[in-house]
């Protein structure tokens, strides 16, 4: 049987919808019918149908190498920032640490060529818990452990559930300070570190930190 | 002929509720299952930037923008909707949003050169459709090739196709995102189809798919 020209123009208007299931059961009978007889249109139906198939299946959605892991890092980063402090870009450690690490580095270079005082760094481990601690001090706690920390140490205990508060907060909610990153403060009957030691110890927990976690992106946060 | 079923399957219909119980603890404050939440789609997500911006950076870039903006604005999600549809309808707006105010739009002037959208596309006439299975996927130049198929379709057939087809939304929703009328979506699909349908066919004629493993013997037609 030969089909008509504009039978066919009229069932290639339709083959979308068709192949969307979009027809009314009148319009599908006389197209079905229509693609038994005419070989043209049938091809035109497998054709789409089997575009739509290619197209639709997972493995076309293809993203650029290393896409997978910036998205991660980018979300890691902005989220965290974003969420906490619900606007205020300030309010996460891995946005405010930034000026801070700076400030320690600088701080510290300094501090570091004094011998005498490094020593003091290595002594003294085992002592009375945080009794030096500037109580304004911003420490970093996080569920499951009752150390508090500053911010970056590397021995902090599930990350993801990092809060901030003062060490004097932090006392009061019961935690302890850290005896790695916190260490030059538990020296007992010395006199409180200078403003110097304790940007030294930031400076020290900050390099930790980032041997263990260079993939940790702070630029531009 | 048998309905075409197959292509009208959507995946997400049958997703758990573990994206629902996600959602809820992402808008209860819990940041860091964000990622967790939108990882199943950040292919697509991808590929809607890509269709409207076709620059792997920009749509990267607008990727991740999109994903912090549905962050941000993860309180207004209401569980009624498609939580993939309210992510791609937030790329598509960013997308294009990117795209004006880049005027990225210059480099696509040939697509106002052809303002015949209702005029009639007749399809070329193959007499058997060579099918190309599911499984050529797996060959990287088999999807290169399909891609690059797409990318010669002119802006307003890709973004509808893609919506649609790898996006899977339903016709309503790529009218929505895209921001133009149900008849102009069923239009251009109908015309991308076919003209993906053509040039997938001719590919055939050029040796795009000759090396498919059904070749060696095992002919589906």
């Amino acid at each position: 049987m030969v089909e008509s020209k504009a039978n066919c123009e009229q069932v290639w208007r339709e083959i979308s919808n068709y192949v969307d299931g979009e027809v009314d059961t009148a319009l599908r009978q006389t197209m079905e019918e229509h693609f038994q007889s005419c070989k043209r249109c049938a091809s035109v139906l497998a054709g789409m149908q089997n575009v739509v198939q290619l197209y639709g299946d997972e493995r076309m959605l293809e993203v650029p190498a290393g896409f997978s892991r910036r998205l991660e890092k980018r979300l890691a980063s902005d989220v965290a920032v974003r969420g906490e402090g619900k606007g205020k870009r300030w309010s996460s450690w891995s946005a405010w640490l930034v000026p801070v690490a700076a400030m320690a580095l600088i701080a510290g270079s300094v501090v570091l060529m004094n011998s005498l005082t490094f020593k003091n760094f290595i002594q003294s481990r085992h002592a009375q818990p945080g009794n030096n601690i500037p109580p304004d001090l911003v420490v970093v706690v996080s569920d499951g452990s009752k150390l508090f920390h500053v911010p970056g140490c590397a021995f902090i205990h599930d990350k993801a559930s990092e809060r901030t508060m003062t060490a004097k907060e932090a006392t009061r909610d019961g935690y302890v300070p850290c005896t790695r990153c916190l260490r030059q403060y538990l020296k007992t009957g010395l006199t409180p570190p200078s403003g110097q030691q304790v940007a030294a110890a930031a400076s020290e927990a900050e390099e930790e930190h980032q041997e263990q976690e260079e993939d940790l992106s702070l630029a531009g946060h | 002929m048998s309905e075409p079923d197959m292509v009208l399957i959507n995946p997400e219909q049958t997703r758990p509720t573990r994206e629902q119980d996600l959602i809820l603890n992402v808008q209860r404050g819990q940041n860091e299952l964000f990622y967790e939440l939108v990882r199943p789609y950040e292919r697509r997500v991808f590929a809607a930037a890509l269709a409207i911006l076709r620059n792997e950076q920009d749509a990267e870039d607008t990727a991740q923008e999109a994903m912090l903006k549905a962050f941000a604005n993860i309180r207004q999600f209401r569980a009624e909707a498609r939580f993939s549809t309210w992510l791609i309808q937030i790329t598509v707006n960013e997308a294009l949003m990117r795209r004006r105010r880049e005027r990225t739009v210059v480099m696509e002037g040939i697509d106002d050169r052809r303002p015949d959208e209702e005029a009639e596309y007749a399809p070329r006439d193959f007499a058997d459709w060579r099918e190309i299975p599911s499984e050529a996927l797996e060959r990287k130049e088999v999807r290169q090739r399909l891609a690059e198929a797409l990318a010669t379709l002119d802006r307003k057939y890709r973004e509808v196709f893609v919506m649609r087809d790898m996006e899977h939304l339903n016709i309503q929703e790529t009218a929505e995102a895209l921001g133009i009328s149900v008849a102009s979506v069923k239009t251009r699909l109908l015309r991308a189809r076919l003209m993906l349908r053509d040039l997938l066919a001719a590919g055939w004629e050029q040796g795009w798919f000759s090396r498919l493993p059904f070749e060696k013997g095992n002919k589906p037609w």
